[in-house]
């Protein structure tokens, strides 16, 4: 069995399971955020009654992240709604906004907070929970019905899926990362080319991916259309679960005989770095047939692209420099926020290098990455041309329709803010 | 499940992601509250760029700016509808715009279980793509038992995919009834 295979089989009390079946399986963590929550919440109690409990409230987290900082007031009362529930059900994992314990993103929430576990199997409201993957455990998005009935029951089936197999050999060059990687998969096989199926990424260059660069890879899998992604654990998997929890788990590994649907192999020292180009995220180019492409503005957030290495990397190519476009710099958490300010280079923190350079500074949500409320931080309005290190960039993903929006490596989006049209890092990087 | 069902077509092209569906700047408004949750009929497909909207001419919104309801029953697309994110108001906005019926040549696979556990509209594959043969405005007939749509405007059959296992979530309604069905939950 491969390791997908070993945890859905796990979770479902079984010795094995085979691709293409439908099994019931045990959840061991649900995470909803304030997008989803309220109509998830909503469902829960018209299927399981008003006064109902929760399944296991230790097994449920709450990440409000998506529209924090605004003044709709749609989206202020559903904040308000999961206050509410967290209170009624006395829920110890909800991480309220305006309060010390405020986070930010939930994907990067869930792994600084110690929910990410190996081996373990976790569900959530949000397309991009396959990020948790990275820590080699199993875990995909879900709607609100779903997330509803895990609430009451703890429980969800899933079909089994087919594992594509992404083995990653040499020595990563210093001007590509773990986003150009995941951009030449996605280009490699398509928007629907891992459809129903997990994506596990092994190999040397993978291992010696720090966590924060592992969950670029995983993180992205929905954009090829994968169930899941997913890295076997290591030390440096286990070294940071143990920094981030007492909770026990589980390593588990796919065997020799496991069954692959597919193989794919790269040689990174042969790769480029890469853009995805407007509309798809399958629309790969190397960032040498586009530069030059004139820019209105640079986005450095998310998920995908707004950990703290992310802007450690962007720093590196803008400090002591001017950005000559709107620039953008929304940390995925609040924990990395506070890191910004608190991590030095060359005397000078962090943030104060983005904000010396003339960029915009935000605070920790998922921001503009998906548009949101005609209020949020860096939204598109017209019909800007951004590069951004997000993850997404089908029409209107990032607010207007009218916008362009190329995706790429912090790396790449940091030299192209310094220039005003779509660079490349090698041609800054010292 | 209905065993017939009639209606005009709405086409769209490949790729259709859930941002087009319905445009996160909606995700706002309740999903419960009747005032609130028309507004997803109102949005529905809103997020499809103009020249994309009602092919093969564009420029046909899939609800008329001043209604909550649209005329069309099918949405045709292409391959990998419903891509992107998990938000099941994508089903849940062409359920409430009055759809019933999707067809495409393939699905991601978050929008195609959200329409089967919600109980939203029913999702149909084609054998291959079939959204450059049927204009928006045609009027379709579909069997769901057999799969059978037809389209009068040209005469054209096509014989869909059958809906497989998930047949029978969408006959007990959503993945709540099946699950009670089934004594895998208690009856409410």
């Amino acid at each position: 069995m491969t390791i997908t295979e070993k945890i859905i089989a796990r979770h479902c009390d079984r010795d094995r399971v085979v691709p293409g079946e439908s099994v019931w399986v045990e959840v061991d963590i649900l995470m909803t955020h304030d997008v989803c929550g309220p109509p998830t919440i909503d469902i829960f109690k018209r299927e399981f009654g008003e006064d109902a409990k929760v399944w296991d409230a230790e097994k449920l987290v709450i990440l409000p992240d998506h529209y924090i900082f605004t003044q709709n007031h749609h989206a202020n009362r559903n904040v308000r709604l999961l206050r509410a529930f967290a209170e009624e059900h006395h829920l110890p994992h909800y991480y309220d906004v305006g309060s010390p314990r405020y986070k930010g993103v939930c994907h990067m929430a869930l792994a600084e907070e110690g929910f990410n576990r190996p081996g373990s199997l976790l569900i959530g409201t949000d397309s991009h929970t396959c990020t948790s993957g990275a820590f080699g455990m199993f875990s995909t998005g879900v709607g609100n019905t779903d997330a509803a009935l895990i609430m009451g029951t703890g429980k969800i089936w899933l079909r089994v899926p087919e594992t594509m197999r992404f083995i990653f050999e040499g020595v990563l060059p210093p001007y590509l990362m773990a986003k150009d990687l995941i951009l030449a998969v996605i280009g490699d096989i398509g928007c629907d080319g891992a459809t129903y199926r997990a994506m596990e990424f092994d190999g040397e260059s993978v291992y010696s991916l720090s966590m924060q660069e592992r969950m670029t890879l995983t993180n992205m899998a929905i954009e090829a259309g994968g169930k899941n992604g997913i890295i076997a654990p290591d030390e440096i998997t286990t070294e940071y679960v143990r920094a981030r929890t007492d909770h026990d788990f589980v390593c588990l590994y796919g065997d020799e005989t496991a069954r692959y649907r597919s193989e794919y192999r790269y040689d990174v020292s042969t790769l480029e770095p890469v853009v995805a180009k407007p509309h798809r995220p399958d629309n790969r180019a190397s960032v040498v047939e586009v530069e030059g492409t004139r820019l209105d503005r640079a986005y450095i957030g998310s998920c995908t692209g707004g950990k703290f290495e992310d802007f450690e990397a962007a720093a590196q190519i803008i400090k002591g420099q001017e950005v000559v476009i709107d620039t953008y710099i929304v940390p995925a958490t609040t924990e990395i926020s506070e890191s910004l300010q608190a991590n030095t280079i060359d005397g000078t923190t962090l943030w104060d290098v983005f904000e010396n350079a003339g960029c915009k500074m935000g605070q920790a949500s998922c921001g503009a990455c998906l548009g949101g409320p005609s209020d949020t931080f860096g939204r598109m309005q017209g019909d800007e041309v951004v590069i951004s290190t997000t993850n997404r960039n089908f029409p209107g993903r990032m607010g207007s329709k009218q916008a362009s929006v190329y995706l790429a490596s912090p790396l790449t989006v940091a030299a192209s803010a310094l220039s005003g049209v779509i660079t490349d890092p090698r041609e800054v990087l010292v | 499940m209905k065993s017939i069902i009639r209606g005009l077509a709405y086409v769209v092209g490949d790729a259709i992601d859930t941002d087009q569906i319905i445009p996160a700047e909606h995700l706002v408004y309740s999903l419960n509250k009747p005032d609130e949750r028309r507004m997803y009929g109102r949005f529905a497909m809103s997020g499809v760029p103009i020249e994309q909207q009602g092919l093969p001419n564009g420029h046909i919104p899939f609800t008329d700016p001043d209604k909550y309801l649209s005329d069309y029953t099918f949405v045709i697309g292409g391959s990998n509808f419903g891509c992107g994110s998990s938000r099941e108001h994508a089903p849940f906005a062409l359920t409430e715009a009055g759809a019933k019926v999707v067809v495409a040549e393939s699905y991601a696979r978050i929008f195609y279980r959200n329409t089967i556990d919600g109980g939203f509209v029913i999702p149909f594959e084609s054998h291959e793509k079939i959204n450059h043969q049927i204009r928006t405005g045609d009027e379709l007939e579909l069997d769901t038992r057999f799969g059978q749509l037809t389209n009068h405007a040209s005469g054209e059959e096509y014989l869909l995919k059958p809906l497989g296992d998930v047949a029978d979530i969408l006959n007990a309604g959503n993945v709540f009834e099946y699950a009670r069905q089934n004594g895998l939950i208690n009856p409410a």
